[in-house]
């Protein structure tokens, strides 16, 4: 540690400490994912006293148990990574329960410094911490601070620092009598341990033994690979627990946790925690504020109301922005155009990269606003209501309260997007219920599949299209609900993870975690926008343009073309046809592209569903971004590039084809709402779970999506042909 | 009288007295707090009666009816409420 160290700050979640993290790096961090799973890893660095500090941001964890990702990340960085110190955030207003955490990191050995946070609501509480004496009694250093103006964080880092140098990295693990039971059993199986130095590479022989006990998956699994002693050790432990059982009538783990709090009330109770009687004003106004906000009847209709207006404010306010993007990418494009000449590379620059990565970017302001306010909900602590709130109904299909907000941005109210509701499935801490609201999600009705219904409600249900529009959400709601269910039932198979979760008191939240916050989401979208979201948009480009028109194909419409401009005809009608052939060639080299004869090749097959070539193409091209599907129509029509907004003209061609009636239109529509994400949402699932669930949900929901439009198609044709 | 968690009413206080739940579960209830001898009191109900809000430890926690009858409580003199 000559001149740089490496401090990883813990504790508890809602102890503070984001936002102490932010306090002390700013605007210097770098974040990344712990390799494997969707954890988190925060860096950010400091310059103190001419050394370079290194910070960790652990994950918040409640234990070093093998509980949750959250809980094992922490444990690897420290033990892998050994820091020069740990710095370990405790609410100083719920000082018992977050002394916890810091008694198992004593344990471990790791030096440790506490910052006692949120000493501002301590005093307004009454509570009065004797600083001295706590840190005389847990032997380490104590600093006391207020995260959200940043107080104390000077002091704290010179206190890390010296205290990391006092300690030279030298582990000393606190060793706490667990009782004559397990104090007994603890010390032969620390001798074991260390008599064949199992495991004591990474972790102190007492603290390895003390997992034994406690059932610790994790280090139980290593230890079997390891071979050695384990076998011995688990007998003990089997041993040790009968014996519990018998006498005691409880089990080793249950014991440890007791003699902890047990240390922990014998600590504050000499005199180290007084309490004034003065009014607790912090939890006085949350409760006050709970018994409102989560109030049977006022609560639900609160949290409708403020849902429905986080979405009204993201879409209209995300509109503003996202037409600005929408400008200036049209201006690129046509500048594009104009620069190079036709061809091939025109088509790729314009119709490949610029409106491929333009559509990318055109979500960035409703993901950045719709994270401003998840931020928002998140820190205030109203989000931890809503699923408290959400829980018993979401419960039934095998979700968690948390599953609500994703619905809800990826269209659960007409018109979201799955994208940034992917995204919000972060707030579920439950691994099986985030992959089952995931990959359900995106069956919301988002912004992009509007105009494909609003197309096929004008052509054939047009007397009745707010009905329409409600039944399309409703069912996709319990097409979300039942097939989470399924996927509860089957494949994620497993018990609900125990919904055991804080409600933090209510708190403004600081301007800095929000945008700090939301700035690393539209960041990390960002950089997936130029690098496989580009990559795609340009094959699914090749797709749809290549291999061309043979030559004799295109020389023939060529002659046509010749042919109108020696003709007679004034110059108006001479254009209309040419325009015509323009679009007839379209439509040719399209059905011959590589994407159109997928199209024709599944056409047997999507007959089933009364999907003819066409709409295979529309739907292969609905693939890159759902828009897409109406203006490939448009093409596969030959009525040239159609504007999705200006869809008239395109709706009566199709309610005059004899290949269309109204069984096709409600199987296209169904088919739509469920069957593959786009690909944005597919990388973005990627992100949040992995390339297998994505690609997953992409073959599933097309299949489920299938099936239930050839149902739909061969019902309705009896009932509605 | 012991009793389980479940079949505690809104703003009764009482005190642990077991926790009969093992595994994942029985981790996570004492990695929160909830071990014999721990007072908690009830501060509300989810409007669909269920999670159960408790407060204990100078904190609040949610669990779910089917976790609240895993932990075992006789209540304690001098509800108020």
């Amino acid at each position: 540690m000559s001149n740089s160290a490496t401090i990883a700050l813990a504790g508890n979640p809602n102890a503070g400490k984001t936002t102490l993290f932010n306090a002390i790096t700013g605007a210097r961090q770098r974040v990344g994912n712990y390799p494997g799973i969707t954890v988190e890893r925060k860096e950010g660095s400091i310059n103190l006293e001419g050394i370079k500090i290194n910070i960790v941001d652990l994950p918040g964890c409640y234990s070093l148990s093998a509980y949750s990702p959250e809980e094992l990340v922490a444990r690897k960085v420290l033990v892998d990574e050994r820091p020069d110190i740990v710095v370990d955030i405790v609410d100083a207003t719920k000082l018992e329960r977050h002394l916890y955490l810091a008694v198992q990191f004593f344990e471990l050995g790791i030096p440790v410094v506490l910052a006692l946070n949120m000493m501002d609501d301590a005093k307004k509480q009454g509570l009065h911490i004797d600083r001295k004496r706590l840190s005389g009694l847990l032997n380490c250093p104590i600093v006391e601070t207020v995260a959200r103006s940043g107080l104390g964080k000077q002091e704290l880092m010179q206190a890390a620092l010296a205290h990391a140098k006092e300690r030279g990295g030298i582990w000393q693990p606190l060793k706490i009598s667990y009782g004559p039971d397990l104090d007994e059993a603890l010390g032969v199986m620390e001798n074991l341990i260390e008599s064949a130095s199992f495991m004591t590479d990474r972790y102190p022989a007492r603290w390895v033994a003390l997992k034994y006990l406690e059932a610790d998956e994790e280090i139980l699994s290593n230890g079997k690979k390891l071979g050695g002693p384990a076998q011995e050790l688990e007998e003990l432990v089997q041993k040790t627990k009968e014996h519990c059982q018998r006498t005691l009538n409880t089990i080793p783990e249950a014991i440890i946790a007791d003699y902890r709090y047990g240390l922990i009330n014998s600590i504050l109770r000499q005199d180290v925690l007084t309490h004034e009687p003065t009014q607790s004003e912090r939890i006085d106004m949350s409760s006050k504020l709970d018994s409102v906000l989560t109030n049977r009847l006022l609560g639900p209709l609160l949290m409708f109301g403020v849902l429905y207006a986080m979405f009204q404010i993201t879409f209209t306010l995300g509109e503003i922005p996202m037409g600005w993007l929408e400008s200036l990418f049209g201006w690129l494009g046509a500048t594009a155009t104009d620069l190079i000449p036709a061809g091939l590379v025109q088509s790729l620059v314009v119709s490949g990269i610029i409106d491929g990565v333009g559509g990318v970017m055109g979500f960035v302001p409703l993901i950045a606003i719709m994270f401003l306010m998840i931020s928002f909900l998140e820190d205030s602590g109203y989000m931890a209501r809503v699923a408290y709130m959400l829980d018993r109904v979401l419960r039934i299909f095998g979700l968690h309260g948390c599953s609500a907000m994703p619905f809800i941005v990826s269209g659960g109210i007409m018109g979201g997007c799955a994208v940034p509701g992917v995204m919000a499935t972060r707030t579920l801490r439950s691994p099986k219920e985030k992959l089952a609201t995931l990959i359900t999600a995106p069956f919301m009705p988002c912004g992009a599949k509007l105009p494909v219904f609003l197309l096929l409600i004008a052509a054939f249900f047009s007397e009745n299209e707010a009905q329409i529009m409600f039944m399309i959400t409703l069912f996709a709601w319990t097409m979300a609900l039942l097939v989470s269910k399924l996927l509860r039932s089957t494949i994620i198979k497993g018990d609900p993870t125990p919904f055991v979760m804080e409600l933090p008191p209510y708190r403004l939240p600081t301007l800095q975690g929000i945008l700090i916050h939301t700035w690393e989401r539209v960041w990390q979208y960002i950089k997936k926008a130029g690098t496989v979201i580009l990559a795609v948009s340009i094959l699914l480009w090749a797709a749809m343009t290549y291999p061309g028109l043979p030559e004799d194909t295109a020389s023939k419409f060529a002659a046509d073309r010749q042919s109108i401009t020696v003709s007679s005809q004034n110059e108006e009608q001479q254009q209309a046809l040419l325009v015509e052939i323009d679009n007839l060639e379209a439509q040719a080299a399209l059905r011959n592209s590589i994407a159109g004869r997928i199209g024709t090749f599944f056409e047997p097959v999507s007959q089933w569903a009364g999907f003819d070539w066409r709409t295979n193409i529309a739907l292969v091209g609905g693939f890159a971004a759902k828009e897409v599907i109406v203006s490939t129509f448009g093409t596969a029509y030959s009525m040239g590039e159609v504007d999705p907004e200006q869809t008239a003209s395109l709706s009566n061609r199709i309610a005059a084809d004899p290949a269309w009636n109204k069984a096709t239109a409600l199987a296209l529509i169904i088919f739509v709402l469920l069957y593959a994400p786009c690909f944005v949402t597919v990388v973005t699932m990627a992100k949040e779970s992995s390339w297998r669930w994505a690609l997953f949900s992409t073959v599933f929901n097309t299949l489920l999506g299938f099936s239930l439009a050839v149902i739909a198609y061969q019902v309705g044709s009896l009932f509605l042909a | 009288m012991e009793n389980s968690l479940r079949r505690l009413g809104a703003h009764e206080k009482a005190r642990i007295t077991a926790i009969t739940a093992s595994g994942e579960m029985g981790r996570r209830l004492r990695d929160m707090g909830l071990v014999p001898g721990t007072e908690v009191e009830v501060v509300g109900r989810a409007p669909l009666k269920d999670p159960v809000a408790l407060r204990l430890r100078d904190f609040t926690l949610t669990l779910r009816n089917n976790e609240a009858d895993c932990i075992m409580v006789e209540k304690m003199e001098g509800n108020n409420e």
